[in-house]
């Protein structure tokens, strides 16, 4: 039987030669990503930004009646609800935000969930309540703060793991390969305002540990390498390194894809926002861990030397005896 | 690495076929096919985004306590007081700022009232409860500790979830999950509930209910201007009542509180028809009720729910049997609602729904048979992918991937945790990892053959070149997992548990179990090359 090869043998790409270009492009997207945060805002859902969310099927009509919703919720004086479908044409997620004055207020949350699903089922007779979520605006805030602790230690922990496994320069090029993941999965959801749930902090969580073991693999290799080839420059040792690592790179992407891809076509709606983050994570995270973390590597010094094991107490005090030290 | 004892085999087999045979009982009841009785049937449990059902989430005002505990040092410092022999005679009562100050009458009485009020401040003896101070030599003031108010908060919590517990389970809904989260919040999951308005009243209500005289000298322009007498309080009469949007003045103190209920039941007023509840009064209860109407036969009380009036009627006589009736504008179900808080006890403390989510069966449904749906496809690609491309290779790390499954959902079913939606999705990604490692093995020995290695050689170095990166990915992995649990809530925490567990069993399945069958076939066909 042919075996299947994706990626032909003896690939010699010169990764490391567009590493300037490639670096500013991704700094640019780094810095182009925030400003879209800073300036679009992130659409969070009811998770994080508390407020209500009825999710309805409407059973006998082939589409939901999104703009006669639009109105008749907005009628009760929330402001314009967020209408989004999910899944079928029929299924929809209706979400009321929070007005200011009430995120101080104990069970005002409650309160116009109550009321928005009391007008639904008042208009329309037909519709099937599939479930609704309240978080007042005090849960919502602790829900924030913990993603974002939640992100920055897992960051900050696994830098730490690396640092001590690896060399100090690894633990920065991989941290700054989960900064650079994390902040361009946050510009993607501000730019096309999907809605940012806890789901998704699980999927940027999982896209984190997605782009580690690329990353890893990587160091793994260069790790290797730099023992094995002592004279070798850094730049053309890391390009070797990566080489080396492409086929497993390709292939462990794509058998990933061909899980998700059934997933996000075929998946429960309300799997989609997850699926859709840590498919496009598959991508950011393998291309950082080869344009991001292996040239930061070049720049932050590693050389040959780097993993030659510690001088011995008996060498030390041999040089001292000498004069060198 | 070839080397696998036979006792070793036996062990990691085990070890395999345990899990596996875990995760029988939750693949037979998914299929609907019924698993004996006789055998233990450790399942997983369906997060409520799956299966369907309510979680609330509420929170007590822990301000509350701290007031409601100095109210009740107002009323044992007075009755201590009063009782006393000779009576010490105290002025200027006065509960602001957070204490309690008093003015003793005579400085002499000091001693005295302090020996009296020792017990008091200092509670159970493990906690000093509240802080005596003495000002000018004959004002006392009180004021609470912080350990005494955590005490008195932690208390009140516990009550309020054994309150919650009760209430719920006189629903009658099936498998209620009632837990402590934190200082102030409980978390209640009812699976298969899908309209939670019931629970929500039930819960929103404290059920403190008091029985207070009415104050008769009270002028009716003051009452309906909202100033009360001294001694007496003003009240609204509730919403439901006969006299909605009315005040009335009532007595502070000395009425009954209803937490010496033993029995309340929804009826109907045999002349007027309409919805009441029947309570029935323990001993000491009762006898104070008796005492209290036999005392002002004739005179008009208030029976207060939750600091409304709900109805203010007339002693007629003595109520001696320590039964009483309580009407005021009830439907048959406020009626039974309040006859269920009655008897589950007040709420020490008010609770706040502040997180509530509901989901829909036919939802949850739908969403497992999508999400299977779609494991499916997505495990054929990645078999048909594996087999393409490593052959034999590939055939051992989908049969290791099947187990990996399996373990996985074995070990949830063992541990009793619970599948979420995200959880799914957290398999997907435990496949992906499983799968990349024996990608790393399978390509690592592709290279050593190509160095020209031996095929023995090529598969020692390419399992232990590799192991060093799968280890090393999966404990960052596992870093990130455990934080990710620790940090997260409700969905998260799903996907995380899946997570670790899958980094646990897909090292055993993808790097140990296939070693143990590439040993076994290496040292029974003796291949001189490898089709990799």
């Amino acid at each position: 039987m042919k075996l299947l090869k994706l990626v032909p043998d003896d690939t010699n790409i010169k990764f490391l030669k567009w590493r300037v270009p490639f670096f500013v492009v991704s700094l640019l997207l780094i810095a182009a990503s925030w400003a879209l945060v800073l300036t679009k805002g992130i659409n969070y859902g009811v998770d994080f930004a508390g407020g209500q969310e009825v999710r309805v099927t409407f059973e006998q009509r082939a589409e939901a009646p999104i703009a006669e919703l639009r109105e008749k919720i907005g009628s009760l004086g929330y402001g314009d609800p967020v209408i989004q479908r999910f899944g079928a044409e029929n299924q929809v997620s209706i979400r009321v935000r929070l007005p200011e004055e009430a995120e101080s207020v104990p069970g005002a949350a409650t309160e116009i969930g109550n009321k928005v699903i009391a007008k639904i089922q008042s208009e329309y007779p037909n519709v099937r309540r599939d479930g609704n979520d309240t978080v007042s605006g005090k849960v919502a805030g602790e829900f924030r703060n913990d993603a974002v602790l939640a992100l920055i230690a897992a960051m900050i922990a696994v830098a730490i793991y690396i640092w001590i496994r690896f060399e100090w320069q690894f633990g920065v090029g991989g941290l700054f390969a989960l900064f650079h993941d994390v902040s361009l999965t946050l510009g993607m959801f501000a730019l096309f305002q999907m809605e940012f749930s806890l789901q998704i902090i699980a999927a940027i969580l999982a896209i984190i540990g997605y782009s580690l073991n690329d990353t890893i693999v990587v160091y793994d290799r260069i790790r290797e390498n730099l023992k094995k080839y002592r004279k070798m420059p850094v730049p053309e040792l890391l390009d070797l390194s990566v080489n080396e690592t492409l086929a497993r790179t390709v292939m462990t992407s794509l058998t990933l894809l061909v899980a998700l891809v059934p997933l996000l076509l075929f998946g429960p709606a309300s799997l989609f926002g997850l699926t859709a983050a840590i498919t496009l994570g598959i991508f950011v995270g393998t291309y950082s861990s080869i344009y991001m973390a292996a040239p930061l590597l070049v720049w932050l010094g590693v050389t040959s030397d780097s993993f030659v094991p510690d001088e011995t107490v008996a060498d030390r005090q041999e040089r001292v005896a000498r004069g060198e030290g | 690495m070839l080397e696998f004892p036979t006792w070793r085999k036996i062990w990691l087999w085990g070890l395999t076929l345990v899990a596996c045979l875990a995760a029988l009982p939750s693949l037979f009841s998914t299929a609907g096919v019924g698993w004996p009785d006789s055998l233990p049937d450790p399942e997983i449990n369906l997060g409520l985004d799956l299966a369907g059902g309510s979680h609330i989430l509420l929170e007590a005002r822990a301000d509350q306590v701290a007031a409601q505990r100095l109210e009740n040092m107002e009323e044992s410092v007075r009755s201590l007081m009063r009782d006393a022999e000779p009576r010490i005679r105290i002025g200027d009562v006065a509960t602001t700022g957070g204490q309690m100050s008093f003015m003793l009458d005579n400085p002499a009485d000091l001693d005295r009232a302090r020996e009296l009020l020792l017990p008091i401040v200092n509670g159970n003896g493990l906690t000093r409860e509240w802080d005596l101070q003495v000002v000018d030599g004959q004002r006392m003031v009180l004021s609470p500790t912080d350990d005494g108010i955590e005490q008195a908060v932690s208390d009140a919590m516990d009550s309020a979830t054994e309150v919650v517990r009760k209430r719920i389970d006189a629903l009658g809904t099936r498998e209620p999950t009632i837990i402590r989260q934190g200082d102030t919040r409980i978390v209640v999951q009812v699976p298969g509930l899908q309209d939670p308005d019931q629970l929500k009243e039930l819960l929103g209500q404290t059920a403190k209910l008091e029985f207070k005289l009415v104050d008769a000298s009270a002028l009716p322009t003051d009452v309906a201007a909202g100033i009360a007498p001294p001694g007496s309080q003003i009240y609204n009469y509730s919403e439901t009542s006969d006299f909605a949007g009315q005040t009335v003045a009532v007595r502070r103190l000395g009425g009954i509180r209803g937490d010496s209920l033993t029995n309340a039941q929804a009826g109907v007023d045999q002349q007027t028809n309409e919805p009441v509840v029947n309570i029935q009064f323990d001993q000491q209860g009762g006898a104070k009720f008796a005492k209290l109407s036999t005392e002002n036969v004739g005179k008009s009380f208030a029976i207060i729910l939750d600091g409304e009036v709900i109805s203010s009627p007339y002693f007629r006589e003595p109520i001696l049997g320590g039964s009483a009736q309580i009407s005021g504008g009830f439907t048959p179900e406020s009626a039974n609602n309040l006859a269920i808080s009655l008897r589950s006890g007040a709420l020490p403390v008010d609770l706040t729904v502040i997180e509530e989510r509901t989901v829909g069966p036919d939802l949850g449904a739908d969403s497992i048979r999508k999400g299977l749906l779609a494991m499916m496809i997505g495990s054929v690609a990645v078999v048909v992918l594996m087999i393409g491309s490593y052959g034999r290779f590939g055939v051992y790390a989908t049969i290791a991937l099947v187990f990996n499954v399996l373990m996985i959902l074995g070990i949830m079913a063992g541990l009793n945790t619970t599948l979420t939606l995200p959880g799914i999705a957290g398999f997907v990604l435990t496949i992906g990892a499983a799968v990349d490692a024996n990608v790393l093995i399978n390509e690592r020995i592709r290279e050593e053959r190509k160095r020209g290695r031996r095929v023995v050689t090529a598969i020692e170095t390419g399992y232990k070149e590799a192991s060093r990166a799968i280890y090393d990915a999966n404990v960052t992995n596992f870093i990130a997992g455990v934080l990710l649990f620790l940090f997260g809530s409700g969905p998260v925490r799903g996907f995380a548990v899946v997570l670790v567990i899958g980094l646990f069993t897909s090292v055993f399945t993808a790097v140990t179990l296939t070693r143990m069958w590439v040993a076994g076939w290496l040292r029974k066909a003796r291949p001189s090359d490898l089709s990799l």
